[in-house]
């Protein structure tokens, strides 16, 4: 973090309360600060109701904090929506099943006024990239879990944003699936230079994907550690080293929180 | 990976002929169906015959049987003879043209009344669907006001529409008043099943749309309505029969002429020259209600085939 | 809680109240001659001047509605018990019921009358009867096979009898099904009877009632009878949401936690 490059995102002083003031109110995240340099692969990490899925939808502006601030880009986060700064994947693909896998990956392009042709073009080129050129007339039904949420991400990078906001896309694959997507994320992260920002529930998933793993503590969420990975280029041997094995620990370390202990 | 694109076309295949297999069984069955009541129907005839009808005296489900006499229930022989001869004195032209031409006229006010049924009942569904409150308050009189027998007041929307509607650039002709009936009964269907429909759209779709900024009608155009195209297709299957139901009474209540109502009320009235010819017409007005719903379920396999989607059954 | 309910009917309150102001308003600016729609005012003066009559005319349809209306759920919930026991009959018998219920039923009542005589109220009955069958047979038929599999399982695995698994499993998920239907076959019920009392039937019952001040022009008084008919129709369906909430107990503590 250096003062030179602007952070791709800054989120200061942030507080989030649901409901406030009802008998339904929820606390779910308390004084955040978080920095984070364009680029780089970050993960939020934390027990159930920590808020991070929140955080998440704060930076991307579908929800807004109740204090405090959150900038992308060097603009308000809901400047940067309006400018489709960031595309977004979740753990259901939301593919539309009425429309092809082409279509599907069209579909913000549409949204967006880009001509015929210009979609066809850059649909062909994301197929391309995560591997599923054959599929484009297919529709969802067709495809298996893996691949649907290959769709999405393709879908989530065909107007090339600068930001991918990731929430837990993996979960409901299977561990062998899982452990292909990984390699193929990083493979298209590495080839787009992308700031991602990834919530997960999986410690060994954080530690693979990430240069950052970010522990949030249980509701109301806070940031209780900030954990820095550096295993360098990723391989799949990476996850039967010891440097893994070690990061892994000081992952679960951070995340055990004492009984009581807010 | 070739291999998983040629497993897809398999799969494709292998549903089509499914489907085509299930149309075929089903058809057999209702086939079945006609036949077990053609037979107990003639088997009860001849029962009731030979026990000289005593079997209306019987306690309790004597009210419930029937008289087994000619008059009362035609032999089916002479209700499938009836269909070719000619009902008319002057004229050659056999029943079953009578009974097609009636359907036809029958089926035009039923297809305009879906039509704007379909086209009032989506609106009203997009409306609801901008506030959680006006739904609110608007479902239960849209509830409501499929109890309000509409068909009853047949007769004052013919006249009114014979009268007062003066004004339209076009003349306001009797069947149109009931095709409006038509277009009350689909309207609430498609209202119903259009809002679920529209709300069905999933949630991680609806923020998909927000996280690229779009626009509520985008919203509503490119996730929402086609979203709703199996609910819709639920509906229309039900508005389809009472389309053709709102036309036949909405005919007899307002006296319109031309179409199976009248048909049926002429026959009727008539019970004693020819009780076949009644049989005959009631079995056209069934066979126009299947044919309804059949081309609803013909367009719906149609759609959803080619989104490769599962219909919602009802 | 009470005010939570009544935050729930408000915008309903809300809605019919101005719809009925605006209405009334409507026709005292445009006064039409009397005509189709008479203001709700003069229809509910017609209602209490005719109210004996209607009063009969709505007894002896609701007579016909009520008796229809038990005998199609008595035969609708029977035929589903059976069929959901037996997947063979389930296969057929379902989408047969679905085809049939294409038919537009009330094309039957004159070949009923026929049958049972044109003054004999079973020819009525026979049709609301019918009417019923379908919806509460359809949707209580799919409430008691359309049930999660593990649950099955489960009861497979404590030994349970057939019917034991039917009573604890299949009817309890069939509930809101069932419900749903009985809203739907009550307002089919009332017009049903109606509409079959214009083919034949008493003469001092709801249908002939409307048609006839319809045929003398007394638009007025035709309304008040509609409006007998209605309020049948929502009553059935109140009563039969009483019967849900009753019969469902879980439903409604899940309603009043705020869920």
């Amino acid at each position: 973090m250096s003062d030179a490059k602007q952070s791709a995102v800054a989120v200061s002083g942030v507080t989030k309360v649901f409901n406030p003031g009802k008998p339904n109110e929820v606390h779910a995240l308390t004084d955040i600060d978080l920095s984070i340099d364009e680029g780089s692969f970050v993960s939020l990490i934390g027990p159930s109701g920590c808020g991070k899925s929140t955080l998440l939808r704060l930076i991307g502006a579908l929800t807004h904090p109740t204090h405090g601030s959150v900038w992308v880009n060097d603009k308000s986060a809901d400047e940067a929506r309006l400018d489709r700064d960031y595309g977004m994947a979740f753990q259901t693909s939301g593919l539309f099943k009425w429309r092809t896998i082409t279509e599907n990956i069209e579909l913000p392009l549409q949204l967006m006024g880009w001509s015929k042709s210009e979609r066809k073009e850059r649909a062909a080129e994301m197929l391309d990239l995560v591997k599923l050129s054959e599929f484009g007339d297919h529709y969802p039904r067709e495809l298996s879990g893996g691949m649907r949420q290959r769709v999405a991400i393709a879908r989530a990078l065909s107007f090339r944003p600068s930001l991918l906001l990731m929430d837990e896309p993996f979960g409901a694959l299977d561990e062998m699936t899982r452990e292909h997507m990984q390699t193929e994320l990083l493979d298209i992260w590495e080839k787009t230079g992308k700031t991602v920002v990834f919530v997960t529930h999986s410690i060994p998933e954080a530690v693979f994907l990430s240069q950052r793993v970010i522990v949030m503590s249980p509701r109301p969420g806070r940031i209780a550690s900030d954990i820095s990975i550096d295993l360098g280029h990723r391989l799949f041997e990476t996850r039967e080293a010891p440097l893994f094995f070690e990061k892994v620990t000081e992952v679960r370390e951070a995340l055990r929180f004492e009984e009581g202990s807010a | 990976m070739t291999t998983q694109d040629e497993t897809a076309r398999a799969i494709r295949r292998h549903e089509r002929v499914a489907a085509t297999r299930r149309t075929i069984r089903r058809s057999v069955i209702f086939a079945a169906f006609l036949v077990i009541l053609a037979m107990t129907y003639t088997g009860y005839k001849a029962v009731g015959q030979s026990i000289d009808d005593q079997q209306t005296n019987w306690p309790l489900v004597g009210a419930l049987l029937p008289r087994t006499d000619d008059l009362t229930m035609p032999p089916i022989s002479d209700i499938v003879a009836e269909f070719g001869q000619p009902p008319q004195r002057n004229s050659n032209k056999p029943l079953v043209a009578f009974i097609a031409e009636a359907s036809l006229f029958t089926l035009r006010e039923a297809a305009l009344g879906f039509f704007f049924g379909m086209v009032f009942g989506l609106s009203i569904a997009v409306v609801l669907l901008r506030s959680v409150w006006i739904e609110k308050g608007v479902t239960p009189y849209l509830v409501a006001s499929q109890t309000i027998p509409l068909v009853a007041i047949a007769p004052i929307i013919v006249i009114w529409g014979s009268t007062s509607l003066g004004w339209l650039p076009f003349e306001w002709t009797n069947w149109m008043s009931v095709a409006l009936i038509a277009a009350y009964l689909t309207f609430f269907p498609v209202a119903m099943n259009g809002i679920k429909g529209l709300q069905s759209a999933d949630p991680a779709s609806m923020e998909l749309m927000r996280s690229y900024a779009a626009t509520r009608r985008q919203t509503l155009i490119k996730l929402q309505l086609p979203a709703s195209v199996p609910y819709l297709f639920a509906a229309f299957k039900i508005a389809a029969t009472a389309a053709i139901v709102g036309a036949i009474v909405g005919e007899i209540s307002g006296g319109v002429k031309g179409g199976l109502g009248r048909l049926i009320l002429d026959f009727a009235s008539r019970y004693t020259t020819g009780p076949s010819r009644l049989y005959a017409t009631v079995i056209g007005a069934a066979v126009l209600g299947i044919l309804a719903v059949g081309l609803v379920v013909a367009a719906e396999y149609v759609v959803l085939a080619r989104r490769r989607e599962e219909p919602i059954s009802l | 809680m009470i005010i939570k309910a009544l935050r729930g009917f408000a915008p309903a309150l809300v809605f019919g109240i101005g719809g009925l102001l605006l209405w009334e308003l409507a026709l005292f600016i445009i006064q039409p001659e009397g005509f189709v729609l008479p203001a709700p005012s003069a229809i509910l003066i017609a209602f209490f001047d005719d109210f004996q009559e209607i009063l009969t005319a709505s007894k002896n349809t609701g007579f016909i509605v009520v008796t229809g209306l038990v005998g199609g759920v008595a035969l609708g919930v029977a035929w589903a018990l059976l069929v959901s026991r037996f997947r063979i009959a389930n296969e057929t018998l379902t989408p047969l019921a679905i085809s049939l219920n294409a038919i537009p039923i009330i094309a039957l009542a004159p070949i009923f009358n026929a049958w049972y005589g044109l003054l004999s109220p079973v020819s009525n009955q026979a049709i609301v009867v019918i009417l019923v069958f379908f919806p509460i047979f359809i949707n209580t038929t799919k409430g008691l096979t359309e049930v999660d599999a593990t649950e099955i399982e489960l009861m497979r695995s404590y030994a349970a009898s057939s019917w034991q698994i039917t009573k604890t499993v299949r009817i309890p998920n069939a509930m809101p099904f069932f419900f749903t239907a009985l809203k739907i076959a009550s307002s089919l019920a009332v017009i049903g009877a109606i509409v079959a009392e214009y083919f034949g039937g008493r003469q001092d019952a709801l249908g002939p009632l409307i048609v006839q001040n319809a045929g003398l022009t007394r638009y007025t008084e035709a309304w008040a009878a509609v409006l007998a008919g209605s309020l049948m129709g929502i009553l059935l369906y109140l009563v039969s949401g009483a019967f849900e909430r009753f019969s469902m107990p879980w439903r409604t503590a899940a309603e009043t936690a705020g869920a």
